[in-house]
């Protein structure tokens, strides 16, 4: 099924919170360039898993990882790994919209200062193109000073997309982006997610099948923490080779 | 029929009890505003007390009053605040330690005021005070004896569990999606907390400033041995000053005078200033409060 080269990929992967084993021996090959969805009953790790990507696991006190996942072909779980850089490479956005309660300008320039660019003009250019990106340059372009608080919960979605593009990095990763949206606002981010494959590794979380049919290229089934079954979504969703997989995405259960 | 009757009296004691409390602070308040209002005047607010504090006004002690709180927030919020994130941020809840200083704060609070006063005494004028002196090399006292600065540093560590449990609180109650989405851009844990934790958290702080300045502004016991004076030839111009304070004054007036009756309007209208101040101080902090807080919705 491989065509594309790898950018992440997981080997052997288990994690644990506490005692709980919520990933059991996960290995997967993530292409570059391309939207790949997971999917899943709520609980089966498919969060938990998007989450070792950018290590925000290591914020929860009892969590544990065993085995590798690497990024361009760099175990991140190294000792030798900053974390800080490795975050700024792979980009995250959220299930709740999360913008900072500062203006949109600065939201955006949020994360270009962190990495050190302070010249006015270099930052008016990376908002306004991380604002183009974010498909809401033309709606907010006259109130760039104002509130991001002050949004609607679509275009805060696509704000915080355009913040995590603004300090350039090489992939994607969205845990259930569009849960919290109306129909048409999620129909905006899915032809965002489009457009953004081009630039970026995108890796998706949702529970909506129709949406990961509509914009990701590969599909993984997540089930109780194991990888059950991963392919192109079109096989995924007309010929699964599992039957735990077609159950699901039938809607006989989950 | 039993649980009419029950109901009735539960509404009734209620409505008892709210009025009896309102009754006595109206009271109070009234009292204080009938006796004490004809004796204001602009000479009482800016002159200094003549004739064994018989006449005259209370100038110097509602700037001494004044300057303690002020210094007393300089000193005592930073500190609280720097705890507060150190308790939230940086240590595991279930870790000895912070559970050690939450034991300790939580305990700070309920030390009887006079202990802090003779605490400032002995640590602050007498180890501090005489240790800078004699770093200094100073042959006459100067820092080694009751001040400004000591009272105002006895205050803030009485009102420092105050600051700490409301500036918790506040950091508490930033959403963890705000933190995580700045530590998913690359900031360091620093960074978030400078950046994102504590502009959304100003309120809290804010309002952990207020207590703090409504508790400290009232208390006397703290400063008595620290820094407080009788009377003051001219005002304190420095921090190792004594000072003038309003409930220090208050407690001269009634109980040190040798004509207590020829004070007795002074004492009225003194604790009238002493309640409007510490109305105005909070007051003040509530309105940069609120504008604060709208101002960070609307931005």
């Amino acid at each position: 099924m491989k065509k594309h080269a790898t950018k992440i990929k997981a080997d052997n992967l288990c994690f644990y919170y506490g005692e709980k084993k919520a990933l059991d021996n996960v290995s997967m090959d993530i292409p570059e360039r391309e939207v790949t969805a997971f999917i899943g009953p709520s609980g089966c790790g498919k969060s938990t898993f998007l989450r070792t990507f950018n290590r925000m696991n290591d914020l929860i006190e009892s969590a544990r990882v065993d085995g590798r996942v690497e990024i361009d072909g760099k175990n991140i779980y190294d000792s030798d790994i900053d974390v800080v850089k490795l975050r700024k490479r792979v980009g995250m956005v959220f299930q709740k919209s999360n913008p900072f309660p500062k203006s949109i300008y600065e939201n955006i320039a949020y994360g270009p200062r962190l990495n050190g660019i302070r010249n006015a003009v270099e930052l008016d250019e990376i908002v306004e193109k991380s604002l183009v990106r974010g498909a809401l340059w033309d709606e907010v372009k006259d109130r760039l000073d104002q509130s991001a608080l002050g949004l609607s919960g679509g275009q805060q979605q696509r704000l915080c997309i355009a913040r995590a593009v603004a300090v350039d990095p090489d992939i994607l990763l969205m845990d259930e982006p569009c849960s919290a949206l109306d129909p048409i606002s999620t129909a905006k981010i899915e032809e965002l997610i489009l457009e953004l494959k081009d630039m970026y590794t995108i890796v998706i979380v949702t529970h909506n099948m129709q949406q990961a049919a509509r914009v990701s290229e590969y599909t993984a089934f997540f089930y109780l923490g194991k990888l059950i079954e991963y392919d192109r979504t079109k096989k995924i969703f007309t010929n699964p080779a599992k039957k735990e997989t077609e159950d699901y995405v039938t809607g006989r259960f989950g | 029929m039993n649980k009419r009757v029950a109901g009735f009296f539960a509404v009734g004691s209620t409505i008892v009890a709210t009025v009896c409390i309102l009754v006595i602070l109206f009271g109070m308040a009234g009292m204080f505003l009938v006796q004490g209002l004809p004796h204001l005047s602009w000479a009482f607010f800016t002159e200094a007390p003549r004739n064994n504090n018989t006449e005259g006004g209370i100038f110097p002690a509602i700037y001494g009053t004044t300057l303690l709180v002020f210094i007393m927030t300089l000193l005592g919020v930073p500190v609280g605040t720097i705890t507060a994130i150190y308790l939230t941020e940086y240590t595991k809840q279930r870790a000895w330690l912070p559970r050690v200083i939450r034991f300790a704060v939580n305990t700070l609070a309920g030390v009887p005021s006079i202990v802090f006063g003779l605490f400032g005494l002995g640590f602050f004028v007498q180890f501090l005070g005489q240790g800078v002196d004699i770093a200094l090399g100073n042959d006459q006292m100067v820092w080694g004896k009751p001040a400004l600065v000591w009272a105002a540093a006895t205050l803030a560590v009485l009102t420092l569990p105050v600051v700490i449990v409301s500036v918790e609180e506040a950091l508490r109650a930033v959403p963890r999606e705000v933190r995580e989405g700045s530590l998913a851009l690359g900031a360091t844990k620093w960074q978030t907390i400078w950046k994102v934790v504590l502009p959304n958290s100003v309120t809290g702080i804010l309002t952990g400033s207020i207590l703090a300045v409504g508790r400290g502004a009232g208390e006397v016991a703290p400063i008595l041995f620290t820094g407080a004076v009788y009377s003051l030839p001219e005002l304190p111009d420095g921090l190792s000053d004594q000072f003038m304070h309003l409930g220090y004054h208050l407690y001269v007036l009634a109980t040190q005078s040798p004509d207590v009756d020829a004070t007795m309007p002074l004492q009225y209208a003194t604790t009238l200033v002493l309640l409007g101040l510490t109305l105005v101080l909070n007051f003040a902090a509530v309105l940069i409060r609120s504008r604060l807080r709208s101002r960070q919705i609307r931005l």
